[in-house]
C-alpha cells in the first residue's frame, strides 16, 4: 500500500488580525502552521501503515519555508516529503492547485490512497480533495470518520453526513478527506525527530512535475478575487443586569416578539 | 505567467499599495515599491495607486472559454427521502433574482429516484423549468454517478451560473463538477449578484474565519459556480400557481461504478441537523458535568430547536462530535443561538456568528462570548437555565 498525504501550510488562525484603519490582514510575528484539519490525515497515513503496511509520500505545494511543515510530518512517521514550489504556482485557486497536485501525483506514480484533511482553515473552501480526485479519475469520498478495512483493492469507510453517517465502499486508488473524528494525531517520536533533521524535503518546480504553465497558478485559476472588506459587526450587545431571576425576565420579554415564539 | 511590475519613473514612494496589499507584498525600497514573491497577483495595489505606476501583463490562459455561448441560471436540487431539501428553495429564490438581473431565465436540475413526483414544487419557488434525471437506479446520492449526470446535463444545455447547496452532498459533488468542467467554483457564498455592465456574477464570501470578506469572479470560464450554505439565503414566498415546462435529460447512466453506498445511517446524533435548525442550545465546558446536557435538551425541545456543544465539551465526551458547532465541527446559521457556559473561542464564534440573535449566559463577565451576544445573561448557567425554562413554559403553554 502507498499513501499520499496532501498539507497545507496555514496562518495559525487564531491569531489572523485585521489593521482596522486599511483593512488588511496584519502579517506580522504570525505564525504558520499546519493546517489543523490535515494532521488528522497525517496520523491516519501512519495508522494505516502500522495495519496494512507500505509507505507514506507528505506533498504540498507552497512558498519555499513550506519545507520545514513537511520535515515536521516526516517527525511523525513520514517516509517521504515532497513540497512543489516555483512562481509559476503563484496565485492558484483550488482548481490551478488541484491541477498541480495531479501532476505531481502523476509523477510520483504508483499510490493505492490519497488522504486529505477535509478543508483548509484559511480558505475553508474543502474542494482540493474531490478536484484533485477528479483530476487523477479516482473516486473520492468527503468527511470520512472511520476506515473500516482496506482489502482486495478496496476501502470501506464511514462519511459523515448532514444527520448521520454512511458506509461507502470504493476501488483503490482513491481520494478521502478526513474529519477530526477519526483519530487523535500523536506526537513526533524521538527517533522521527532525529530522521528530520536530516532528511532532504525533494522540492520540485513546474517543469520538473510536466505541468503546463497556462494552467498553473494565477493563468489556470478560472476564479478571480476582485475585492477584500472587513465586514461590519452590528454590535448592539447587550449585558442583562440584576439576579439571575431578573435577567431571564428580561430576556423571555425580549424575546417575546419573535416569530418562533409566537407561532408555538 | 502573469507579471505584475512597478513603473519606477512613475512610482512616488508614497506607500498607499503597501497598505492596499491584502497579503502584506509589497515593501518600500529606496523610495519605490517593491513587489515581494508572496504576491498572488490580486490586482488590488493596481486599483489602489493614484499615479498609475503598478501594471500587470498577464499571458494566455489555456482554459479559458468562450462565454458567449453560456445561458441561464441553474439550480441544483437535493432531494431526501422524497423530499427537497429547504436549501435548494432557498437558491430558487436567490437564483431568480439573478436571473431577473440577466433577463434569462431559471432552470432547477434533478437528479434522483422518483423525482418526477415532486418536480413541480421548484416551480412554486420560482423555476420556469425542470430538467431532471429520474431513474431508480440513482436512488440515494452517489458522487460518482449523479457528477458524471450532472455534467452531461450541463454540457448539454450550457448554463451560464450554477448555484448548489454547501451540503455535505453538495460540498463534494460542486467541485467533482467544476474539476470536470474545468470552470471555477467559490465556496460557502453568503451573497451574489450580477455586475450590472460586465453581467457576471459577484460571489461573496467570508475568509479567515470571517475576519474578512472577499468578492470571487470567474469572469472567462463557464458555468460560473458558487456553493451557498444552507439558512444564509431566504426562502421565497412560494406561488403556487406557477407552474413550468418538466425536461428529461438525454443522458447515460453510469452503471459500472466504483462507488458504492452500502448503508445509510441517520440520526447518530439524538438532536439532529444543526444545519437546519431555527433554534440551537449548545453548551460547553461551563456546563460543568455531561448529565447537565440534559438541561440544554429540555430547553432546546421546548422551542423547537436542537442541542449543539463547543469543542471542549466533545473533545471532554459530554457530547457527540457530530454536535461540535465552530471551525472543527459545523457551521450554523439558526434564528437564535443560546451559548451556555461557552467562553467563545475564535473556532467557536467562527461556526455561529452569523446567527440572528445570539443569547450567552456564562459566569465570567469577560468571555469573549459576550462581545457578540445581541443579549448577554451573566451568572451561573445551572441556575439561569433551569429559570428559563421554566419561564419559557409559561409563556408558551
Amino acid at each position: 500500500m502507498n499513501y499520499i498525504v496532501c498539507v497545507k501550510q496555514v496562518p495559525a488562525t487564531t491569531e489572523v488580525k485585521i489593521n482596522r484603519e486599511n483593512n488588511t490582514i496584519v502579517r506580522e510575528g504570525i505564525d504558520s502552521i499546519i493546517n489543523p484539519f490535515d494532521t488528522y490525515a497525517v496520523e491516519e497515513s501512519i495508522r494505516l501503515r502500522e495495519r496494512f503496511g507500505g509507505n507514506i509520500t507528505a506533498l504540498s505545494m507552497g512558498i519555499p519555508s513550506v519545507e520545514s511543515m513537511l520535515r515536521d510530518t516526516v517527525a511523525l512517521g513520514v517516509d517521504e516529503a515532497i513540497l512543489l514550489s516555483d512562481r509559476a504556482f503563484a496565485g492558484s485557486d483550488s482548481l490551478a492547485t488541484s491541477y498541480a497536485l495531479s501532476m505531481a501525483i502523476k509523477k510520483i506514480g504508483l499510490y493505492d490512497l490519497i488522504i486529505c484533511g477535509k478543508q483548509a482553515s484559511d480558505g475553508d473552501t474543502a474542494q482540493v480533495g474531490p478536484e484533485l480526485a477528479e483530476k487523477l479519475g479516482i473516486p473520492h469520498t468527503t468527511y470520512v470518520r472511520k476506515i473500516e478495512d482496506i482489502s482486495d483493492g478496496y476501502i470501506r469507510c464511514q462519511r459523515m453526513t448532514d444527520d448521520g453517517y454512511e458506509t461507502i465502499e470504493m476501488k483503490l486508488p482513491a481520494l478521502i478527506t478526513v474529519v477530526k473524528e477519526i483519530n487523535e494525531p500523536r506526537l513526533p517520536s524521538l527517533k522521527g525527530l532525529m530522521r528530520s533533521k536530516k532528511y532532504q524535503v525533494k522540492i520540485l518546480g513546474a517543469d520538473d512535475i510536466g505541468a503546463d504553465k497556462s494552467r498553473c497558478g494565477l493563468n489556470g485559476s478560472p476564479t478571480q478575487v476582485i475585492k477584500t472588506y472587513v465586514p461590519v459587526h452590528e454590535n448592539a450587545s447587550e449585558i442583562l443586569r440584576g439576579t439571575s431571576e431578573e435577567q431571564v425576565n428580561t430576556l423571555v420579554e425580549k424575546l417575546s416578539d419573535m416569530q418562533f415564539l409566537k407561532c408555538k | 505567467m502573469p507579471e505584475i511590475f512597478v513603473n519606477q519613473n512613475k512610482c512616488t514612494g508614497c506607500g498607499i499599495c503597501v497598505k492596499s496589499c491584502p497579503f502584506g507584498s509589497i515593501e518600500i525600497v529606496d523610495k519605490k515599491a517593491f513587489i515581494k514573491d508572496s504576491c498572488t497577483f490580486c490586482g488590488a495595489c493596481i486599483k489602489s495607486c493614484k499615479v498609475n505606476a503598478i501594471e500587470s501583463r498577464e499571458s494566455n490562459s489555456s482554459i479559458r472559454q468562450d462565454v458567449s455561448q453560456y445561458k441561464g441560471v441553474w439550480v441544483y436540487a437535493e432531494e431526501k427521502n422524497g423530499k427537497i431539501l429547504n436549501v435548494t428553495y432557498e437558491l430558487l429564490g436567490s437564483g431568480r433574482s439573478l436571473a431577473d438581473s440577466l433577463g434569462t431565465d431559471l432552470t432547477c436540475v434533478m437528479i434522483g429516484s422518483g423525482v418526477t413526483d415532486i418536480a413541480e414544487n421548484a416551480f412554486h419557488y420560482g423555476a420556469d423549468r425542470v430538467v431532471l434525471c429520474d431513474d431508480p437506479q440513482l436512488s440515494g446520492y452517489n458522487d460518482e454517478s449523479y457528477s458524471d449526470i450532472l455534467v452531461q446535463m450541463i454540457n448539454a444545455y450550457n448554463p451560464e451560473i450554477l448555484l448548489i447547496g454547501a451540503t455535505t452532498y453538495g460540498r463534494s459533488l460542486a467541485p467533482r463538477v467544476a474539476s470536470r468542467l474545468n470552470t471555477g467554483l467559490t465556496a460557502d457564498c453568503t451573497g451574489l449578484c450580477i455586475d450590472p455592465e460586465k453581467k457576471i456574477l459577484l460571489q461573496t464570501r467570508p475568509a479567515f474565519g470571517g475576519n474578512l470578506m472577499a468578492t470571487i469572479i470567474c469572469p472567462h470560464n463557464r458555468p460560473q459556480m458558487a456553493s451557498v450554505r444552507p439558512r444564509v439565503m431566504k426562502v421565497p414566498e412560494p406561488d403556487y400557481s406557477r407552474s413550468g415546462e418538466i425536461i428529461k435529460a438525454d443522458v447515460n447512466i453510469p452503471l459500472d461504478l466504483k462507488t458504492k453506498v452500502r448503508n445509510i445511517t441517520d440520526n447518530v446524533c439524538e438532536y439532529v441537523n444543526l444545519t437546519e435548525a431555527d433554534v440551537i442550545v449548545s453548551g460547553g465546558r461551563g456546563m460543568g458535568d455531561p448529565k447537565n446536557f440534559a438541561l440544554l435538551a429540555e430547553l432546546a425541545s421546548l422551542l423547537g430547536g436542537t442541542v449543539g456543544a463547543s469543542r471542549a465539551a466533545v473533545d471532554a465526551g459530554w457530547a457527540q462530535y457530530s454536535c461540535q458547532v465552530g471551525q472543527t465541527g459545523k457551521t450554523v446559521n439558526p434564528k437564535v443561538y443560546f451559548a451556555c457556559g461557552i467562553s467563545g473561542a475564535i473556532q467557536h464564534l467562527v461556526g455561529m456568528s452569523s446567527a440572528d440573535t445570539i443569547i450567552a449566559i456564562n459566569k465570567n463577565p469577560d468571555a469573549p462570548i459576550f462581545k457578540i451576544a445581541t443579549y448577554g445573561l451573566v451568572g451561573d448557567v445551572l441556575e439561569i437555565l433551569p429559570l428559563l425554562i421554566k419561564e419559557f413554559r409559561v409563556r408558551l403553554a
